[in-house]
């Protein structure tokens, strides 16, 4: 399977803090690849360094072939890469249409996905017409995936989609995420182990700021004892700490 | 918690207009004339004030820089008004275009231009370099004020210009219950009206708009989707200094054009955006017409008395009453 996205050694500062000291990343094209590791140990600043929004002072990072380094967030998502942020970053003063509509990068491209986006999450039909601000966090992490789905993305970055929601939430997310896949590759950040181990197929471990191992999520899940290490989860099915 | 925040805002809004009306009304004696002078005159000062707020208003919101050149090109707008209008200026279009009435829509196009021209200049030109340095930015817009103050002055000299030439509207008055009122301060206010609703559809119903409403919200996200947010930026800069350009070239026939405009109505604009909610282009609106309506009134009600200077302080005491009541302004966030 070929590598549509690959991050080779990059190196990201935020003020003086050195954040990310050789993080190396693949996905390979139509995969779930999930960063797993314990807060703070630079994941959400790989999806945000791969974005342009913190952008690398070393390393490489190509997409579908082209680098991607030294380019504007905008010129990157237009390349075909959506990003689904931590917090969601809905737009509060907008209504879940004019969220969506935002997204499209051609004319007709909302047209285009609507029955993808409603068959995903039927509940966003319904509350079309109302304000992002007056979403619950499960229906404003539905309306942040399905707003990377407007425009023709390859690769869609998904930060913590299941952080503070309820699990029958998780439950329905776990499933669109998983019907996704068949659609675009995922680069996935996701503290619990249980989702993440049920969805990825590929896994990389960062670890204060390095990402020391990767590899298949399958392998992951049968030896206790990295997963001990790296993210102090005592047995696969336990949240994390 | 938002509804109730609009709703409280409303309310407040409704007491203090209600307030302003009631007084005027009673002031007035229950005089027709007198009141509804009143209130097409404040009407008229707000309409003004909205043209140089509105800018302000939308720029800060989208691009957090607070454009201390606003005001500076509002007089610029009524320099180049009155320029084109009258002869022996820059451009003296007297001989070719001798009906006054043709040149004065010319002198306002031409406003617009030179005010949207330079504002693209200023946010290509400086203003970008400096984004992620807001007190750099404000030193800025402060010192492109004064270069261009002074370039004004060398331009058309220190002498404060009267508007002299007469044209169809200026010279026309309608009666209102035995009142005389000018038909060209109508015009004003039915501009500004059209410029109410045209900048809240486009806000509300183009897709510019959208970005420019989700920009303000989070413009770090709206690059994030895939869009040029500076070229976004470029824009709405160059829209908020052409339409203070036209305030100035609309209010030139009254005002004049002299270099004191900037400063009177940079304060009163600033006055008007923070009291409106600082980025809230309904709050620049609302509070716009409200400061206008409180001068008309302070106006009315310091005619024959010593408190002639209650006018020129309104904006300000209007102000701190509003953050008294609500301190991030009738529509703003808590931003």
């Amino acid at each position: 399977m070929t590598d549509i996205l690959q991050v080779q050694g990059i190196h990201t500062f935020i003020g003086q803090f050195h954040i990310l000291e050789g993080v190396s990343v693949s996905v390979p094209k139509g995969s779930i690849t999930v960063l797993l590791g314990r807060n703070g140990a630079g994941k959400t600043t790989t999806l945000k360094s791969i974005m342009g929004m913190t952008p690398p002072s070393k390393g490489t990072i190509t997409f579908e072939g082209q680098s991607l380094v030294g380019k504007r967030s905008y010129t990157i998502a237009s390349r075909g890469i959506g990003y689904v942020p931590e917090h969601r970053a809905i737009f509060k003063d907008l209504s879940v249409a004019e969220n969506l509509q935002i997204a499209e990068r051609k004319s007709g491209d909302l047209e285009r996905k609507s029955d993808l986006i409603f068959e995903l999450f039927p509940d966003l039909k319904r509350l079309y017409h109302l304000s992002g601000g007056s979403l619950s966090g499960g229906q404003q992490q539905m309306l942040a995936i399905a707003r990377a789905l407007v425009p023709d993305n390859r690769l869609l970055l998904i930060d913590e989609p299941s952080e503070g929601l309820a699990p029958v939430i998780i439950e329905h997310l776990m499933n669109a995420i998983r019907q996704l896949a068949a659609h675009t590759s995922i680069l996935l950040v996701e503290q619990n182990f249980r989702m993440a181990s049920k969805l990825a197929d590929r896994y990389v471990m960062i670890d204060n700021g390095q990402s020391p191992i990767s590899g298949l999520m399958a392998d992951l899940v049968k030896d206790e004892a990295l997963v001990q290490r790296y993210l102090g989860v005592a047995k696969q099915g336990a949240q994390p700490q | 918690m938002t509804s109730t925040i609009r709703r409280s805002s409303t309310v407040a809004i409704a007491v203090i207009f209600c307030g302003l009306l009631l007084f005027t009304f009673v002031r007035s004696g229950g005089n027709l004339g007198n009141f509804g002078i009143t209130v097409l005159s404040g009407l008229f000062q707000g309409m003004l004030l909205f043209l140089v707020a509105s800018g302000l208003s939308i720029i800060f919101g989208l691009m957090d820089i607070l454009n201390l050149a606003q005001g500076t090109y509002f007089m610029l707008g009524a320099y180049v008004a009155y320029d084109i209008q009258h002869a022996g200026g820059v451009v003296d279009l007297t001989q070719t275009i001798p009906n006054p009435n043709v040149r004065f829509p010319l002198a306002l196009i031409g406003a617009v231009l030179v005010g949207g021209v330079l504002g693209v200049v200023l946010e290509r030109g400086l203003l970008r370099r400096l984004y992620s340095r807001p007190v750099f930015q404000l030193v800025l817009t402060f010192g492109v004020a004064l270069v261009l103050t002074e370039a004004i002055k060398a331009i058309w000299t220190t002498t404060p210009y009267s508007w002299t030439e007469v044209f169809g509207l200026r010279t026309q008055t309608f009666e209102l219950f035995g009142q005389a009122f000018s038909v060209y301060r109508l015009f004003i206010i039915g501009m500004g009206f059209l410029l109410i609703i045209g900048i809240a559809l486009l806000l509300r119903r183009t897709r510019i708009g959208i970005i420019i409403r989700a920009g303000v919200e989070d413009s770090t996200m709206v690059e994030a989707l895939g869009i040029n947010v500076r070229a976004v930026f470029t824009l709405v800069f160059t829209l908020g200094c052409a339409v203070a350009a036209l305030g100035g070239a609309v209010a030139a026939p009254f005002l004049g054009a002299s270099s004191s405009l900037a400063d009177a109505f940079l304060l009163q604009a600033v006055a008007v955006v923070v009291l409106g909610g600082m980025g809230s282009y309904e709050g620049s609106a609302v509070g716009s017409l409200m400061v206008g309506l409180a001068i008309a009134v302070a106006q009315d009600a310091t005619i024959g008395t010593s408190l002639s200077v209650l006018p020129s302080i309104t904006p300000m005491l209007v102000l701190i009453l509003i953050l008294l009541l609500r301190p991030s302004g009738l529509f703003g966030s808590t931003r």
